[in-house]
């Protein structure tokens, strides 16, 4: 027990240092993504991690794989995205999904065509899938900030974000904190899908978001229940990632990932709220 | 006679040029209990809309007697999200947004008013339910809970009883008796005409204009509601320019 979970984490520093940079990121990165789980965001998280490439691209194509170059470049790209994004839904017929689509995947070809013009094709794999088994100190005390920032701004937008999710025209009519919940949440987004590339790489950051908050969701029936036992699969799923990944011998990323995935599945079967749950949680109905 | 809540100055609201409401003159008294009432498409909504300024007008405009954070706006039950996780009692403590604001705490004298406000109308021991989980009817209660606890001067109610069943209307329509006692000023759109004949006393009947205005009973004539029928029927893809009123220049 004690070798196959523990040892692989004492004996290697990469090791620790992978789990504290994937546990930084469930912490702050998977609360975002149950807000847009709720919000019907999902696929648009998907859209924003695409969108971050063209900007980290340029970073890279100015400055080789610098870690401030690539996390400005990323963060700017996706503010403008959304942005532009949003105006589009906005001041054209087009609705929010269909401008998004747009806008990502003109990103997302701009950013492979921008790392290739530099020529090595490990870079592009390590932009594309992340380096959660590399990380330097800076590349942690980077994620450690963000998930650090997005905890106490999601507890300062708290109430003004749930309201702005199911009832955004009582939040109108009652404040001006409509817009800075909307566009500071997009903020937010962007910010961990940055620190998600990093460690996940582009194509899977928003795993780590979406697929313990689809499972959370399928469990809980509150919010703060379900904003916690997110974070708790997402934890697990970073710990079983890379100890798959270590005794394994496959890459981390897609590990965490797919360890999501699985608590995903199982959550979809055994569930109250998923396919098999209601009736394996049967009990008589009551009198009225 | 105190100053009018809402003066209409040849107001006209609308959407890509067209009004949907046009040079809407007249004013609204304190204390007034007002049905807004005129076929589909007669601008009812784009009214209320106008009052909360999510539409800008077209035109002329209105004056508030009142500041605007006075205004309680119970927009058309369709634009919630049913399917969040949120309580009945967290949604109705967000009436008392003006004292907490977004980040203020609750008071144990504001949890004993959402309470209270829960039970007059009717949802007394439902505060942990999820709101996904009531009927049309006790969301709509819940609402109504809500606005009670935003303790507004002004309060507008887009079709408040669609789709809401005849007990559950009742009760709602005796608590906007409340507020009528209360002193508050009252626009309800509504489309029960027997129900606006019963409950309120004054009557705006619109159809993209002005119909008539006043007390209920000289309103609903039948002359002035097959007016009514036809002009919230008009609409040409390529109408002249309106050139009413020419002395007044858009806002």
């Amino acid at each position: 027990m004690f070798e196959f979970f523990v040892a692989p984490f004492l004996e290697f520093e990469f090791m620790r240092r992978a789990l504290a940079g994937s546990l930084a990121l469930a912490l702050g990165a998977t609360p975002i993504g149950l807000f847009l789980l709720l919000r019907r965001m999902s696929l648009m998280g998907d859209a924003m991690s695409h969108a971050i490439l063209p900007g980290a691209a340029l970073g890279y194509l100015a400055f080789g794989l610098s870690l401030g170059a690539m996390t400005i470049g990323g963060i700017v790209a996706g503010i403008i995205v959304a942005m532009a994004a949003g105006l589009v839904a906005r001041a054209s017929i087009l609705k929010e999904d269909a401008s998004l689509a747009a806008f990502y995947l003109m990103s997302l070809a701009a950013g492979v065509l921008i790392v290739s013009l530099r020529g090595r094709n490990l870079d592009l794999l390590h932009v594309l899938f992340g380096s959660v088994l590399a990380l330097d100190d800076a590349s942690l005390l980077l994620i450690a900030s963000i998930t650090t920032l997005t905890l106490f701004a999601l507890a300062l937008l708290y109430r003004p974000l749930v309201l702005e999710c199911f009832d955004p025209g009582f939040l109108r009519g009652v404040s001006r904190l409509s817009p800075v919940a909307h566009y500071g949440f997009l903020i937010l987004v962007v910010l961990n899908l940055v620190s998600g590339f990093h460690t996940l790489g582009t194509l899977m950051a928003v795993g780590i978001m979406i697929l313990p908050a689809a499972a959370a969701r399928l469990w809980a029936t509150r919010l703060p229940t379900m904003i916690a036992s997110s974070v708790i699969i997402a934890l697990a799923s970073g710990a079983a990632g890379l100890l798959t990944s270590f005794h394994a011998d496959v890459p981390a990323g897609p590990a965490i990932v797919l360890a999501a995935g699985i608590a995903y599945v199982l959550s979809l079967i055994l569930a109250p709220g998923g396919l098999i749950g209601p009736r394996l949680y049967r009990r008589p109905h009551l009198e009225y | 006679m105190s100053e009018p809540v809402i003066r209409f100055r040849n107001l006209t609201l609308g959407y890509d040029r067209h009004p949907a409401v046009h040079h809407l003159s007249g004013e609204i008294r304190p204390g007034a209990l007002l049905a807004v009432v005129g076929p589909n498409g007669a601008g009812k909504s784009t009214l209320l809309k106008g009052l909360v300024g999510e539409t800008l007008p077209l035109q002329g405009g209105f004056e508030l007697g009142i500041p605007a954070d006075e205004i309680a706006y119970l927009p058309q039950i369709s634009d919630i999200d049913h399917s969040f996780p949120v309580s009945v009692f967290d949604m109705v403590a967000m009436g008392l947004w003006r004292r907490v604001g977004g980040f203020g705490g609750l008071r144990r004298q504001d949890i004993e008013r959402v309470h209270h406000t829960l039970a007059k109308v009717g949802l007394a021991g439902f505060e942990q339910r999820q709101i996904g989980k009531l009927s049309g009817g006790q969301l709509q209660r819940a609402r109504f809970a809500r606005m009670m606890l935003q303790d507004c001067r002004l309060l507008l109610l887009d079709e408040p009883f669609n789709a809401i069943d005849s007990r559950t209307t009742d009760d709602l329509l005796s608590l906007i008796a409340n507020w009528h006692a209360e002193g508050r000023t009252v626009l309800a759109v509504l489309h029960d005409l027997e129900r606006v004949g019963r409950y309120f006393p004054e009557c705006l009947l619109i159809a993209r204009e002005l119909i008539a205005f006043g007390p209920t009973a000289e309103v609903l004539t039948s002359a002035n509601l097959a007016r009514a029928r036809v002009l919230a029927e008009q609409f040409e893809e390529d109408a002249p320019v309106c050139h009413r009123h020419p002395d007044e220049t858009p806002v």
